[in-house]
């Protein structure tokens, strides 16, 4: 599995949503991404990666897509 | 309740968006709102953390009007099922919310619109009353607790009095408003004529932490679980100058995480509070003293001024000696009347007669700070949210007749053991939004048999085991 697929996969496993809407996902925008939800996804990305994330990206991590750019500063990368 | 113009001139809110109301204002405002409904009515209040939601709260019971608090995401259908029960008189929900009831909207303001009801039922409300709350924050349990005048009167008195609260205090919104510890916060800070930051907006957000460090928040309630969060959010190296207290109630925190917020507020000259409490005491019955926070960590404390704790063994005899457990009672004026399951009880007077079995297994140590060891009752406090496991039983047997089903766990989650592989994932989705946790509160099981002994009673020991 590459990263995209990997970083995908948190979303679809934490909040129990298909790929498609993993990829616009974000913060309040879904019940299942509320702030237990936010908790639940950051640790299970932080395992997956093998990283641990600054309180302020842990803030910032508010979609999909802001999330890839948080993790790109972690080294992870999606190209 | 509250002399709102003992403090005229004080800010008594300011909104996330920096709106500011006074006190005189909020006087104001409250009799404008109750100026719409007759005494003695039943009044739904779709709570937030806005103007809108505290004018609903405080404007009922400033001006006799009986309110009943809900979430304001509560789940529709279980909203119908209260409103044909109750027959509520009004309902004060917020106005995007209208389309979803029966009625004429006689007023709206800040937010919220006000709608009348015609009623089908006749109504008999016992004048004590005043006020009816779930017993497990925004979830689904039919059964509400009936809390009198004299209840938030003494319970709001006693935590003033062991909190030192003053005017200067401005208190932060972190918990919602139809949960009683959120509710003990408006009350307490709204009689000492304090300041309250209202905002729906949680620690995961950055507006939140703007609105604290601009507005200087004071302190702040939490949950098991927002320490949890704050923990994770590396709280400890944030710089607060502004804070000076942290409460904590809804479950007990973990040790580790209790010994570690203790030594910061100490380091940081701040106070950490744990306290105890719940709905049927109106909020709280035990704090333990911020001096006393590291030496007696694990502890939730003593019964607060006015209640007395005792503890009880199996043959209802009063336990003496320290270290050994029995089941907590307490008793004290904040013992609210009893519960509501149906309109014809909100007729009741007090039926607890100021004596509480708190369903909790306890033991005290040689100096009287008490620690819960147990529970006596099979429920689970899941975000702060007491959840009964056998109601979560009979909710499940209720949508899913086929099937099997069997609820145990640890606070914070819950295991559901069914026997049918197919439904997980549904049952998954149906629980969170019945009881408006988050999916992850439940984990789901297939067993391929509920084991049950000889008299057909379902063996959670043996489910316990499979849980690793």
């Amino acid at each position: 599995m590459d990263n995209l697929e990997k970083y995908t996969q948190a979303f679809v496993n934490i909040f129990y949503i298909d790929e498609k809407n993993a990829r616009t996902a974000a913060f309040k925008q879904i019940d299942a991404w509320d702030s237990v939800g936010h908790m639940g996804l950051i640790c299970c990305i932080e395992e997956t990666f093998g990283i641990m994330l600054d309180p302020d990206d842990i803030i910032d991590f508010s979609s999909f897509e802001k999330g890839q750019k948080i993790l790109e500063k972690y080294g992870v990368s999606f190209k | 309740m509250w002399d709102l113009k003992k403090y005229s001139n004080n800010i008594a809110v300011i909104e996330d968006n920096g709106q500011k109301t006074t006190y005189a204002q909020l006087e104001n405002y409250c009799a404008y709102f109750s100026s719409y409904i007759s005494e003695r009515s039943l009044i739904f209040n779709l709570c937030s953390n806005t103007l809108g939601g505290l004018i609903g709260y405080i404007g009922s019971l400033n001006n006799n009007i009986v309110p009943l608090m809900l979430d304001k995401y509560i789940d529709i259908e279980l909203l119908k099922q209260f409103i044909q029960q109750y027959d509520p008189d009004y309902i004060w929900a917020p106005k995007e919310q209208i389309a979803k009831f029966d009625g004429e909207i006689v007023f709206q303001g800040w937010g919220y619109s006000l709608i009348k009801r015609k009623t089908q039922k006749q109504k008999k409300l016992y004048s004590e009353l005043a006020i009816l709350l779930t017993t497990s924050g925004s979830t689904g349990s039919p059964k509400f607790v009936r809390q009198s005048y004299q209840n938030i009167q003494s319970n709001t008195r006693s935590i003033v009095q062991y909190l030192d609260l003053t005017e200067n205090e401005r208190a932060i919104t972190t918990l919602p408003m139809n949960y009683t510890y959120g509710l003990s916060i408006i009350n307490t800070h709204l009689y000492v004529g304090a300041t309250l930051l209202l905002t729906d907006k949680t620690l995961m957000e950055r507006e939140f932490w703007n609105f604290f460090a601009q507005q200087c928040a004071t302190s702040f309630g939490g949950v098991p679980y927002t320490y949890e969060m704050l923990n994770k959010l590396m709280f400890f190296r944030r710089n607060l100058p502004s804070l000076k207290t942290m409460t904590q109630a809804g479950g007990k925190l973990s040790p580790e995480l209790h010994q570690k917020f203790a030594e910061y507020a100490q380091k940081n000259r701040k106070k950490f509070i744990v306290m105890y409490g719940q709905a049927e005491a109106t909020a709280r019955m035990a704090y333990l003293p911020a001096e006393k926070s590291l030496e007696k960590c694990g502890s939730m404390g003593v019964a607060i001024p006015e209640g007395i704790f005792t503890l009880h063994d199996e043959r209802g005899n009063i336990i003496s000696s320290p270290e050994t457990v029995g089941e907590l009672v307490y008793q004290g004026p904040n013992v609210t009347l009893g519960y509501a399951q149906k309109l014809e009880d909100l007729a009741k007077a007090d039926e607890f007669q100021g004596v509480l079995k708190t369903g909790d297994m306890a033991k005290f140590d040689k100096d009287g700070f008490f620690y819960i060891v147990g529970r006596k009752k099979r429920f689970l406090k899941i975000f702060g949210n007491r959840i009964g496991l056998d109601e979560t039983e009979y909710l499940i047997k209720s949508a899913y007749p086929d099937m099997e089903c069997a609820c145990c766990g640890k606070d914070d989650l819950m295991y559901v053991f069914i026997n049918n592989t197919n439904l997980c994932d549904d049952l998954r989705h149906f629980l969170s939004e019945k009881t408006k946790l988050n999916m992850a509160a439940f984990k789901i099981i297939f067993v391929p048999e509920i084991p049950k002994n000889d008299a057909g009673k379902i063996m959670y020991g043996k489910l316990e085991e499979k849980i690793v």
